[in-house]
């Protein structure tokens, strides 16, 4: 092979560098390219009770934080029982009617919500990232698109309910109280307040206290859309208030996702109730990845599995077990592309991970990551420069992780990637099925068979192929064990949201 | 030299060098099309990128006046700007003499293309010759074609072959191995081409996408897949192989699409001409006009911009 070796021996020289490395530098850096919309977010804000803005009794307000920069964006009302009870008594008056409303003109209200959320979405998106920190791209490109399909898809089913079952219909439940997390706050509410309208239910809905904004600008939504008075109520607080949305007694049925720790709690206090209850707790995925998978692009599954959201993801793939023979090779890639990730404000347009949602949240990672370093896991991070406000962490990776370290049996919720080994493909399943979540699990592997066996042995409620963290209206979501139970997304996510008659 | 002979070793390469998932790809490449590069890092995209054009006229109608006009247009883009000169005009053998006669010392390199291009029907002896001829009448680089014929029907061997003979008859000009992707289809086996083509070609020379003769051109898809079998290749020998899309890139946007997965995938090393080119004539053109726009804040009529290329 003819090779000009005096060029690349003077090449390699000049850079003082024996082996062939990649260099990732500042030749062309990219120019701030932030997102200017104005996310229209008023200075203060109250509940929405009865279709109308209510002060809370209290009078109190909490601030709600930009955890890019730490500045303080709106005051939100602090919702107490005496609100909550308000809201519920409010979908209670409406309950009987929207029931009654054909489900062709339920159908009219949703398609008009999500028609209206498409219309507004870039602004949607602004506040979305404002508010909980995640990279405008991802919002944008995923969270309100993502929530304005799951309206139009419940529109559809709407008036379809009779052909959910054969010979049988589906019947509301009555007033549904309804608490979801911080980390996808619009789509979380579109996952939960979509199927509750198609069959029926009226909702008390609570956003988490630290990313409030745009279910209150959804409020404007609602309001625009001329949906009836009460048929949603969207009350504001913390922990507080959202054990006074689960205990109420006109609550016919509880939707919580959040912790698997506060979703014990939820189960312990219904506990001889006769409430209906799903949940959709917390997860540790396996991102399973054999020898004959297509390397880079299981690599860039990875990637999307763990630092989409900045890991803050239920169903993020957080475990990523890889077959020994290909487990270095599969490592030094990962490395190499984890390098590509731009950290930082999540308003600019590139940024690919943006900041912790709070500062209790990069406590939690800090103190987790610190356990993995403690425990004896091997710690990487990219060279990669954090602004110096706000709440920001270098997405991470730990090598050398076994079973019974933390980092692989704690739910993390932040851009951290355990990495394990196997050896064969029960060995793969036992460890994958070592946890006490099962939410969700990726598959790599050039093999159908293997697929399809994988999938039958994974006890996990999503099982991906060749990809992850992929979502549809059409795909019902939900876990095994402590990841909860029910689903939500689906035919089987309305039958969660009624009585079939 | 039937199917049967070749080697087990090439069989294994296949197997070693792994296979490409199209759906995956695809996606990756998506994130390059969202990257927002806006003010100096867009004008620092756009100058970079008009360095790297192959200007090319590629026609059976091309006369010496087309040839001399591209080579015009090649050494200044743009009369009223600093705009970099392209870093080759691509033309057919016949055409070399004259281009070097209107290129004269100017640095921009003559490439042409040669091996009974497009298709390279015709006997090796009969394309080494053109290769040697095309070398004697001052072609800086070849353009070549791979036997895809060959390659389809499995006579991996005889293809490597064909290109080491081509890597002789080039001697010292750079050799651009044209892998015709739209014919080889799928992302594996452009993967293993590209494998198969860097096992035997030489530091500085490349690999490229098409001939621009096919319904389907570069795309950031086969793009990818090339630059991630360079990077491979370049973490196991140190050999450093140049990549060109080529056809079917017309807007600057695209360019800079392109040029983003260079810079995420094989690094600053490949940002430069040595090792990126884009095969192309009417792209110029655009990248001038964002240049412009970029300088003056306003866009001007196509028509204010001389046009010298129109192929691909």
């Amino acid at each position: 092979m003819p090779t000009p070796k005096a060029k690349k021996q003077k090449n390699m020289r000049s850079s003082g560098r024996t082996a062939p490395e990649l260099i990732f530098g500042n030749l062309w850096n990219f120019d701030p390219a932030p997102e200017t919309a104005d996310p229209k977010v008023k200075a203060t804000y109250d509940l929405f009770i009865d279709g109308k803005w209510t002060q809370a009794k209290s009078k109190k307000r909490f601030d709600s934080i930009n955890p890019a920069n730490e500045k303080k964006i709106a005051e939100i009302a602090l919702a107490g029982p005496l609100d909550v009870n308000l809201a519920y008594l409010a979908a209670g008056r409406a309950q009987k009617s929207w029931a009654r409303t054909p489900g062709k003109e339920r159908a009219k209200y949703l398609y008009r919500i999500a028609r209206l959320l498409q219309d507004r979405a870039r602004e949607f998106a602004v506040a979305e990232t404002l508010d909980g920190g995640k990279p405008i791209k991802e919002s944008r490109d995923f969270d309100i698109p993502m929530a304005a399909a799951h309206f139009f898809y419940h529109a559809g089913w709407a008036d379809k309910l009779q052909y959910v079952a054969a010979g049988k219909t589906l019947e509301p439940l009555g007033v549904v109280g309804q608490v979801i997390p911080w980390n996808f706050p619009l789509l979380m509410l579109a996952w939960k307040l979509a199927p509750a309208l198609a069959t029926g239910n009226c909702v008390v809905i609570k956003p988490a206290e630290t990313t409030s904004i745009t279910a209150l600008k959804f409020a404007e939504i609602l309001q625009d859309a001329g949906l009836p008075p009460g048929v949603v109520n969207i009350v504001t607080g913390a922990g507080e208030t959202g054990s006074a949305v689960i205990a109420h007694s006109l609550a016919a049925k509880v939707a919580f996702t959040g912790s698997t720790e506060v979703g014990k709690k939820i189960m312990r206090s219904l506990a001889g109730t006769d409430k209906k209850m799903t949940l959709e707790l917390g997860g540790k995925a396996a991102n399973i990845i054999f020898e004959d998978a297509s390397l880079d692009q299981a690599v860039e599954g990875i990637v999307n599995g763990i630092f989409f959201n900045q890991g803050h993801v239920c169903c993020a793939g957080s475990r990523l077990l890889v077959q020994e023979s290909v487990a270095e090779l599969v490592i030094s890639k990962l490395r190499t592309r984890i390098r590509m990730l731009k950290v930082g404000d999540p308003m600019d347009k590139n940024t690919d991970i943006g900041a912790i949602n709070s500062l209790s949240q990069l406590t939690k990672i800090k103190r987790l990551v610190a356990s993995g370093i403690k425990e004896g896991a091997k710690l990487y991070q990219p060279e990669c420069v954090l602004p110096k406000q706000g709440y920001y962490f270098r997405p991470t990776l730990f090598t050398g992780v076994t079973q019974s370290h933390r980092v692989a049996r704690e739910e993390i919720f932040g851009p951290v990637l355990s990495v394990l080994t196997f050896r064969t493909v029960d060995e793969a399943i036992e460890k994958a099925n070592n946890t006490v979540y099962g939410l969700s699990a990726g598959v790599w592997t050039d093999k159908g068979a293997r697929i399809l066996k994988m999938a039958a042995e994974l006890k996990a409620g999503v099982v991906w192929a060749n990809t992850f963290n992929k979502f549809d209206p059409s795909s019902p979501f939900g876990g095994y064990k402590e990841s909860g139970f029910g689903r939500e997304g689906g035919r089987q996510g309305l039958l969660d949201y009624a009585n079939l008659v | 030299m039937s199917a049967p002979l070749a080697p087990k070793a090439l069989k294994r390469l296949f197997d070693k060098i792994g296979t490409v998932d199209a759906v995956g790809i695809e996606e990756r490449v998506l994130k390059y099309g969202t990257r927002s590069i806006k003010t100096d890092s867009k004008l620092w995209g756009l100058r970079c990128a008009v360095s790297m054009v192959d200007l090319t006229t590629l026609e059976g109608k091309d006369t010496p006046g087309k040839v001399a006009s591209l080579c015009q247009k090649a050494i200044e883009p743009h009369e009223f700007s600093d705009t970099p000169k392209v870093a080759a005009v691509c033309v057919y053998p016949s055409m070399v003499k004259h281009a070097r006669k209107y290129l004269g010392v100017s640095p921009v390199k003559i490439a042409s293309v040669a091996t009974a291009f497009p298709s390279g029907q015709a006997p090796l002896k009969t394309r080494l010759a053109e290769v040697r001829y095309a070398v004697a009448q001052g072609a800086d680089e070849v353009d070549m074609v791979i036997n895809r014929g060959a390659f389809l029907s499995g006579e991996y061997a005889l293809v490597q072959d064909e290109i080491a003979a081509v890597v002789q008859a080039c001697g010292k000009s750079a050799l651009k191995v044209i892998l015709e992707v739209s014919e080889l289809e799928t992302y594996d086996s452009i993967r293993a081409a590209s494998c198969l083509a860097m096992q035997v070609i030489r530091e500085g020379d490349f690999i490229k996408t098409s001939t621009g003769k096919t319904g389907l051109n570069a795309t950031l898809g086969n793009n990818q897949v090339m630059l991630e079998a360079i990077r491979d290749h370049y973490l196991a020998t140190g050999v450093a192989i140049g990549m060109k899309p080529a056809g079917g890139i017309r807007s600057a946007k695209q360019s800079l699409q392109f040029l983003t997965a260079v810079k995420e995938t094989l690094g600053d090393r490949w940002l430069t001409n040595k090792r990126y080119r884009f095969g192309a004539s009417s792209l110029l053109n655009d990248l001038v006009r964002q240049i412009e726009k970029q300088r003056t804040g306003a866009y001007q009529a196509p028509y204010a911009f001389s046009e010298a290329a129109e192929s691909y």
